[in-house]
This record gives C-alpha cells, structure tokens and sequence, in this order.
C-alpha cells in the first residue's frame, strides 16, 4: 500500500499556498460597517439591509485570482485570508491578540487590522452585534449555567449552519431562481394575507443578493479576460479564457460541464458564507451523485480526460481548505477548536429510487482525497447495505494510511432517522450527513444545532445538590442530598430532574436566540436555495425551509455512564463503598488516601464500551431518558428539537469545568467524546466497543459519533482492510450511525506508554498478531513506536 | 466438564480466516525457548504481576493467607514457592496490577462468551481454539468444537500437534481449518528447543493430511535456532510433500514472551529480532517448494 504521489505541478503550488497561516482579513468588516453607517441602509426592513450590504460588500471588495487556478473566488483577498462578521460578534482587541497568539489553530492579525478594528469596526458594534443582543436577552438562570459550563451555545456567535445544498443549482441559474422569485412575488395575496409585506420584502432581499452574486461572478470573469489579454504563456492564457467563458456563464445560468458545475457551487459556496457566518458546514452535499452526470457527459462527448476532472477536483478541493473558519471566542473557540466546521461533502449513499451510489467519480474523489491530504474539504462516504463491497474498500485503504477521512456513515439508519422524522423517502435517500455527523435533508432542511450539553456536569450537580462545587453557586435545582438516596433508582430520578431542567433552560435560551436571529440576521441569499423559502416567502432563519429541526447535543455519554455504573455497584450492589465516602472522595479529587478508591472505580467497575450489560444498560437508559426529555419538543420555526450525541473538541472544555467523576475520572480531565467509551475504559477491542455502542437506539437521533483507534500495523495488509469492513458492516447491521478511525501516529503511541490507563483498547499488530498496546513490553512498545514512525506519512 | 481459559481475544484477526475469537486454553507440553504465551504453559491457574501497574499500596500483603506477598522499599515481592495462586491477592488488587491467567469455564460459559461476537462471524470467521495446547484439554475441547459446530460457527485449532494420534482423528470431525505449528524439523534439535521430540508431530500432520483436513502450517521464525538452510530445506520437502496444507504463514519472532515471563516471575531467553532481508530470504526459499507461503498470521 505504497502512496503514489502524482500531484502536477501546479496542485502541488497551489496546495503549498493553502498550508499556511491563515490571516484575518478585514474587508469585509470594514465595508459591512461602512454600509451600515451610510445613508442607504437608513429605513431598510432587515432582509433588505442584509441583501443591500451584501451587495455592497460584493460590489466593493477585492478579488484576485492566483497563478495556475482553475476554481476561482477566494472568501478574502486571497488563500487563507479569513473575514470576519462584526455584525454578528465582534472581536475585541483582545480576541485579535489571543487569535495571534494562540497555539493551537492561530491567525495571523496584523497591527493595521487592529487598527482598523479600533477605530472603525469596535467603535461602531460594541455592543449592538449579535453576541451581545443575545446575552442581553438570556435569562438569569441561563447566564448562570452557560458560565458554569452546563451546556455551550452555538448561535452566540453564529448563524444557523448545517444546511447543504442539493442539485437544483445544476439545474437553475440564478436567473431562473429569479424568475422563480418574481413570480412568486406576483401571487401575494396583499388583500387577505397579512404576512404579504413581510414576504415581499423577503423576497424582494432575494432579487437583490441574486444580481449581486451575478455581478460579482462577472467581476471574476473580467478579472480573468484582464488577465488573459496580459499572459505570455499560451497555455494559462487559454485557460484564463476559459476561466472568463466559466464566470461569464455560471452563476448566472445553470451549468453545462463538469467545470462550469464546480464553479457553479463554488460561487453559491462563497456567497453563503459570506453573507453571515454560517459556520463553513455549507458543501456541495452528495458530490458523486450530481456531479456524476456531467463528469460523464464531458467524457464521452471528449471535452474531458480523466486527469483533467482529476485536477478540477484537486483545484475545487484546495479552494475549500483555503477557508478556515470565521475565528471563533471565548467558549464557543473552546468547543470547537478547530479550523474547519465541518463541510462534509458525501460520497457514496442511494439515490432518489435506492440505488447505491458507486461510480467512477466516487473513485477519482477518494484518489484526490488521497494525494491531497488537506485538512479540509471533511469528506465522508455513506454505506448502505446495498453499497458495493469496492468502495468501502477503496475508502479504507486512504483511512489504513493513517489518513483520518473519509468518515463513514450507515445509509440505511440515515434513512430511518430521516423517516422517523417525518420526511419523505426521497428526500431522506438525497440527505446525509451535514457537517460532522447531524443529518440532513440536503437543500430542503435547517438543521439548527445550537449547543453541547454537559452531562457530566449535571451528574455533578446531582451528587451536590444543584451546588455547583467549583463556585459555590446554586446552578441546577435542589434534588436533594445523595447520602439519603436510599436506592441507585432515587439517584437517577434526581439526574433526570436535573437533566429536564437544563433542557428547559436550554431551549427557553434557544427560542429567544431563534426570534433574534429571524429578526436581525435574516439571510435571504441562503433562503432562495432552500426548499421552500420562496414559496412561503420566508427567511431560512425563520420557518421558510420545507424541515426545521434543531439540536441539543448530549456528550459525555461515556463518562456518564460509567460514573452511573460505578455508583451502582459499589455504593448501592455490593456496597463497597458508601455514599458519603465517595462525595468525600470526588470533593478531594482522590487525593492522597482516596487513590485506591480511584483505582477501583477504574479498574474494578463494569465499564460501557466492553459488551457488559451492566454499564450498557445504563447508556441505553442515558440515551432514552434524553431522547425522552428532548425529541418533539417545538422550537420557534414550525420544527422540533432532536437529540445528537457529538463533541467537536467539547470533551475537553466540559472536562476543565467539571470536578472528579464516579468513574475514576479526575477533575479537569476530558470527559469521554461522542459516544465513545471513556477513554482507556474499552479493553475487548473494536467488536466489543461496537457492540455496547450499538445497544442503545440510533435510529432515534440525528446523529452519533464514534471514534476507533488503530495503529497502522492493525490495517496493514489488505486482509486486515478487508477485516475491518467487515467491522464496519456489522456494525451497520446492528444499526449504528457513524464510524470513523484514527490510525494512530507515533506520538500518541508516546502517550500511551507514558498513560497506559487511557490506551487499554489501542490494538496493535506485533508480527502476525494483534495485541493491546499497553500490555506488551517497553521495549516491543518501542520498536512498534519506531515502526510507526517509519511508516506513517 | 470444565475447561481451563487464560485469555480470550475478540477481534482476532491473525488467527484464520475473517473476524474470530481466540480462545486460549492453558497447558502445554511443549517448553518452547520463544514461547509468546509462557502463562499457557502450566494446565492451572497463575498469578501474573504486573510491576508498571502496582502502586504498592499492601493491600496484597495484608490479604494473602498464606503470607507469600511483602511489600519491600516499596516494592511488591512475592514468594512463588509459597504462593498457590488462590487468586484472594487479586480480587483485592485495585490496579489490576495482579491478575489471574487461568479461568475455569463450563462450556455453557465459553459458548455464552464467545457467541457474543457471533455478528461478526458472518465475515467468514468464527473461533479459533489455541493455547497452550488445546488439544491437551481434549474432551472438554472437542466438546466444544462440536457445539460450535452445530451453531453454524466456523472452527480452527491452533495446535502444537504434540498429542494422542486418537484425538487428533476425533477433532478432524469438528474442526474447518487447522494452524499447525512446525518449529524445527530435526528432532533431536527440536527436543532441546521445545523440550519434546518431533517425531509425533509429523507423524499426526501426515494423519491430518490423509484425513483430508484442511491446514495451514506456521512456522514459528527464531533467528539462529531454525532459520537455516537445512531446516528450511526439510520443512519445505516434508510440507511440500503433503497434499492439504493450503498455505504456510512465517510468523517473525517478537519478544512477547520475555515480558510475560517476568510477570510469572520468571526469566525467557530473548532472540534477535529477524531482519526483513531474512524473512524475504525465507519466504522465497520456501516459496521454491511450491508453496504458498505469507508473512503473518
């Protein structure tokens, strides 16, 4: 399984350029400002403003094209040039120091952006953008718990994500979508209909994003027959050419090529993520399905060999990872420390009428996956049980590289989610996976996810009564003292209450920040595209999409449980330890004597993630009771909440903010991610992992996220590859959601010498066998490690 | 009827075909120099210290009845000439740092464990019986495999061959695929490596091949002990020379064992790893016999 490294010279320039730093660029800050300020934006319904200042922006900003670009349109002046949104939250000078200093994930902030924040940009939105509003607006209760670490809020300081477009854009231009537009506007009732100005001016928004997203595409093309004019090499100057033919035509109309489709979305791309900070979820959704037809096309019609298409895709792929995403502050950096959010473009899946999605556009995408190794696009795979055997296959392959993507979902429990919901068998088959793992109705849906719930806090707060340790402060309700808890029963009806009251607050907050946004930040450009926005002549922010599902994600499933298991049987089963004890225990973060309590909780307790009903049972339960509390309940935009079960880099900042846990956990240390077992806690292998997992009932959330390490030597052969498909399929079978594997490198091997406690499951292959990593010998442990080294790219 | 486990490994995929279970029964009457499982040598229970887990908190010490635990400048020792793996040191651990090898199960209990995985077995896997010498526990054994059999499960025996020509007919009935070890063709060398003779060992190969068994030989690779020409030469002759041998898997010497050892307390030999020039010298040499010959399990 050698790599085989073929990039042209030109992706090999152009992927260096996306490898660095990226920069805050703030252009679009300053002319968002600017127009906000003007005269023009006096008087203006919020959509109008939105579509104005957005075509402002566009009208306004720079726009470049780098040397050897197919795919033109960067989201700032150039690659990795990030904008910011001061009208949603904006950044101090303070958030600017620490986003140039941090270690993790930094951007660049020059002194004259500091400049131009204090004098133009802070002055103006100090306390009118959006973050403000919002904690303005939140309940005392809410304030109190969100400071504790309870749950995080994800519109704090952006927009609604998680929506996907789906293939109409290879159908319509924006012209049509006009059109569209125009005669939807002609068919208000302004006699009976009271809503009728609200939806005009709505869609009145709509127009004026469609011209302004037309013209800026025009600009490109100018820029590029500018430029073509000026270029001395014959070849790039054909290519500019076509480059102008591309941006003159598309968005405009609907796309005739298999390039013109890349360009297509590429605008639509750019002009989503500009118009708010959406997150970066947006994507092109099921990639080989609507990009298939004109791949194909192009082909047989000669106007396209295979390494060109190769090197479009190459182009499109380097383009999205040119984008990181809007700098994020304060909890919301914490719980999603990352670059990317999730644009998660899907290989694989059914069509319309159940047929897997296999072809020879899958396969070139996973090559380009491959050879590229960008961090970002996020690529995944669906698998049904229809979906032939050679593309997951060809899927692990990259993964046994020690490549973490693409991740991979099961299809067909996608699909019952989706049913579960009450969608329609098409639009089910043509959703997926939205960004992360949250499913999706692609161009159809709002998928509202709005913030992590710490579960593990709230176990805490139920063994203090409500109290929060750490503070002092009373955050939850008083269900009473554990010590008078008279059976494991009587603990657990005391966590639910203090669940429920933390999903009431959370979507009290939700459906204030829900009314704020439909109000101030309507989006009217990312409306037109859904389904059915302009039929109903309202904001995607606002009820307009034909599904309007939110989110609450549950984490700490695993600490969770095992914390339940332990308290279950020691203190209530065998009565090995009381009540009192362990309290005393956790308030002293198993210091000093309490050390061998800890090491039994650890060591000693029946732990989720090993295929033991005792602590499975328990998860099952966890999982019930939040699905329970949580799914159907209303939001404000004609939909319901449903339940996820997902991380990010959550896990970490949950950890910081939560004391000692029953499991043997200490205070401050992560809290189990996804719905992983704790980490260290699985220690029968991926079978067992994959079987307490699929205990509890996928099928009635939105998504779940499980992590599996592997070290290289576990997926070297191509049996052992085959081996694991068969895993995976199994685990299909049995009804889990998603998967996706960490071929571990030589540096958490490190780790796991240095904390054999959290690496009991790491499987490693020692010659012709495979082994637990933290029980084999030092010095085998460092060959492998070497061998790691040696072998991973 | 009981049989005696020290280990079972879910996920097994270096032991036959597809996703198995390896169900390691304890006992031997080999004493291989390289042995990579030294506590499946003994047919009872062990003991096994784990000094890199040990916190040295006493609680073994203060348990043990029979006073064979003392805690030293804050190490464990333990007097395995008084120690008779009672297991109460164990039970009290709290950091797992001691642990039992050796577990008696009813085949109620075994069939429960390791259908656990029986999703999985659809990948073309199942079970494979190793050790130890599983055959050395042979009613309980066959027993076994027979009731896997009847559940649909495939089964493989991992044997040394060291046993009763008698059992090894009977678990041809039972058994879809054998791993059969070769370690040294000469027998007297093999005597003074394994501590028996060879002589048996081919002679049940040759009784698996008439039966018409289906087998797959492994050959254990111990750089300076059975990697030369001559001992290459008569392995590939005799396996060559058998009819249902479908392949021969090289297995590299690893180190397992040493650090195994020292959790029994005691001391293995330790051997050079083998280059990756050697295993490419032996795989082709082998190969020239007209064998199908794979590195790995």
């Amino acid at each position: 399984m050698e790599v085989v490294t073929h990039l042209s010279e030109r992706i090999r320039k152009l992927r260096e350029q996306s490898l660095q730093t990226p920069y805050i660029d703030p252009e679009r800050a300053i002319l968002i400002t600017r127009f906000y300020k003007s005269e023009a934006a006096r008087g203006l319904s919020p959509p109008v403003l939105r579509a104005m200042a957005f075509k402002y922006y566009l009208e306004n900003r720079t726009i470049d094209i780098e040397d050897g670009e197919l795919i033109v349109g960067e989201k700032g002046r150039g690659p990795r040039a990030v904008p910011t949104y001061p009208e949603q939250c904006v950044h101090s000078l303070e958030d600017l120091e620490n986003l140039n200093s941090m270690k993790d994930n930094p951007y660049i902030v020059t002194e004259e952006v500091k400049r131009v924040y204090e004098e133009e940009i802070i002055p103006f939105w100090k306390g009118r953008d959006m973050r403000s509003l919002i904690f303005r607006n939140m309940p005392e209760e809410w304030m109190r718990a969100f400071k504790a670490g309870v749950f995080t809020e994800f519109m704090e300081q952006r927009a609604m994500g998680h929506a996907i477009m789906d293939d109409k854009i290879y159908r319509m231009g924006l012209l049509d979508f006009k059109e569209r537009i125009r005669e939807r506007r002609k068919r208000l009732d302004w006699l009976n209909d009271p809503e009728a100005w609200h939806k005009d001016q709505e869609l009145l928004a709509m127009e004026i994003t469609i011209d302004a997203v037309i013209n800026f595409a025009r600009r490109y093309a100018e820029l590029a027959r500018r430029m073509a004019e000026e270029e001395r090499d014959p070849k790039r100057r054909e290519e500019l050419k076509r480059i102008a033919e591309v941006c003159s035509w598309v968005p405009a109309h609907a796309p005739r090529t298999f390039w013109e489709a890349l360009q297509m979305y590429w605008f639509i791309h750019l002009a989503v993520t500009l118009e708010a900070n959406v997150w970066d979820s947006f994507n092109p959704g099921r990639i080989d399905l609507w990009w298939y037809p004109f791949y194909k096309r192009d082909l047989e019609e000669g106007r396209l060999t295979k390494e060109e298409a190769k090197e479009l895709l190459a182009c499109f792929w380097i383009k999205v990872n040119n984008q990181p995403a809007p700098p994020k502050v304060g909890v919301t950096k914490e719980q999603s420390n990352t670059y990317q959010d999730f644009s998660t473009p899907n290989l694989g899946g059914l069509d319309e009428r159940g047929r897997p999605v296999a072809n020879e556009l899958s396969e070139l995408i996973l090559e380009v996956e491959d050879e590229l190794r960008l961090m970002m696009p996020n690529l995944c795979i669906q698998i049904s049980e229809r979906t032939p055997d050679w593309l997951l296959l060809k899927a692990l392959r990259v993964i046994a590289k020690g490549h973490p993507k693409p991740s991979i979902f099961n299809t067909d429990v996608i699909i019952q989610e989706h049913l579960r919901q009450g969608k329609t068998l098409e639009d089910a088959r043509l959703g997926g996976p939205s960004g992360c793992v949250t499913i999706g109705a692609f161009g159809k849906e709002t998928v509202g996810l709005t913030g992590y719930m710490n579960w593990a806090k709230m176990l805490e707060l139920t063994l203090n009564d409500g109290v929060d340790p750490r503070t002092g402060v009373r955050v939850g309700p008083s269900t009473g003292d554990p010590k008078e808890f008279r059976t494991f029963e009587d603990l657990f009806q005391a966590f639910r209450k203090q669940l429920k009251y933390f999903i009431d607050l959370k979507i009290i907050g939700n459906n204030i920040i829900e009314r704020l946004y439909a109000m101030h930040i309507p989006q009217p450009f990312l409306s037109l595209l859904i389904d059915d926005c302009i039929e109903k002549g309202r904001d995607y922010n606002n009820g307009g999409a034909r599904y309007n599902t939110s989110y609450i994600q549950g984490t700490g499933l695993g600490t969770v449980t095992d914390s339940l298991a332990a308290i279950k049987y020691h203190v209530y089963d065998r009565r090995t330890v009381s009540m009192d004890t362990l309290l005393k225990a956790l308030a002293s973060n198993f210091e000093g004597e309490y050390e061998i309590l800890r090491q039994i909780l650890w060591n000693k307790t029946p732990k989720y993630g090993n295929d033991d009903d005792y602590a499975d049972e328990i998860a099952v339960r966890l999982v019930d009771t939040y699905v329970e509390l949580l799914d159907g309940r209303p939001n404000t935009r004609g939909g319901v909440y449903r339940v996820n079960l997902l991380p990010t880099t959550v896990h970490i900042y949950f950890g910081k903010v939560t004391g000692a846990t029953p499991d043997g956990r200490k205070a401050g240390e992560p809290v189990s991610e996804g719905v992983s077992p704790v980490q260290g806690a699985d220690r029968r292998g991926p079978t067992a992992i994959v079987k307490s997992v699929a205990k509890w009932d996928h099928a009635k959330t939105g998504g779940t996220l499980l992590n599996m390490k592997f070290s290289p030597q576990a997926l070297r052969t191509e049996e052992d590859v085959r081996k694991l498909a068969q895993l995976i399929r199994t685990f299909f079978r049995m009804g889990g959601h998603h998967i996706q594997f960490n071929v571990v490198n030589a540096e958490t091997l490190r780790e796991a010498q240095r904390e054999p406690e959290r690496h009991r499951g790491l499987l490693v292959r020692v010659a012709g066998y495979s082994d637990f990593f933290v029980t084999i010998g030092r010095d085998l442990q460092e060959e492998i490690i070497s061998r790691t080294e040696q072998e991973s790219i | 009827m009981r049989g005696l486990v020290f280990d079972i490994k879910r996920y097994a995929i270096h032991d036959g075909p597809g996703i198995r279970t390896s169900v390691f029964f304890k006992g031997c009457p080999l004493r291989c120099w390289w042995c990579h499982n030294p506590e499946g040598q003994r047919p009872h229970p062990e003991m096994l210290y784990y000094s890199s887990k040990c916190i040295a908190c006493g609680i073994c010490e203060r348990v043990c009845p029979l006073g064979a635990v003392r805690v030293v400048d804050g190490r464990v020792e333990t007097d395995r000439s008084l120690c008779d793996n009672c297991g109460v040191c164990v039970e009290h651990c709290p950091t797992e740092a001691r642990e039992m090898a050796g577990k008696w199960y009813t085949l109620e209990e075994l069939m429960e464990e390791v259908e656990r995985d029986l999703p999985f077995y659809r990948s073309g896997g199942g079970v494979t019986a190793s050790g130890g010498e599983p055959l050395m526990q042979a009613e309980f054994v066959l027993s076994f495999l027979r009731r896997l059999r009847e559940r649909g499960i495939h089964t493989a025996v991992d044997t040394s061959g060291h046993v009763d020509p008698e059992v090894m007919r009977r678990a041809v009935s039972t058994t879809d695929l054998f791993l059969y070890d070769l370690k040294v063709m000469d027998p007297e060398r093999h005597a003074l490596y394994t501590g028996v003779d060879n002589r048996l060992i081919l002679r049940n190969l040759m009784l698996l091949d008439e039966l018409g068994a289906r087998i797959w030989v492994r050959f254990p690779l111990i750089p300076g002990i059975n990697d030369d020409f001559e001992n290459l030469r008569a392995m590939g002759e005799f396996v060559s020379s058998l009819r249902n041998v479908e392949q021969l898997n090289v297995l590299p010497y690893h180190p397992l064992g040493v650090s195994k050892a020292e959790r029994l307390g005691e001391e293995q030999r330790r051997f050079e790893r083998p280059s990756k020039e050697l295993i490419d010298k032996v795989v082709a040499t082998l190969r020239e016999y007209g064998l199908v010959v794979k590195v790995g399990g």
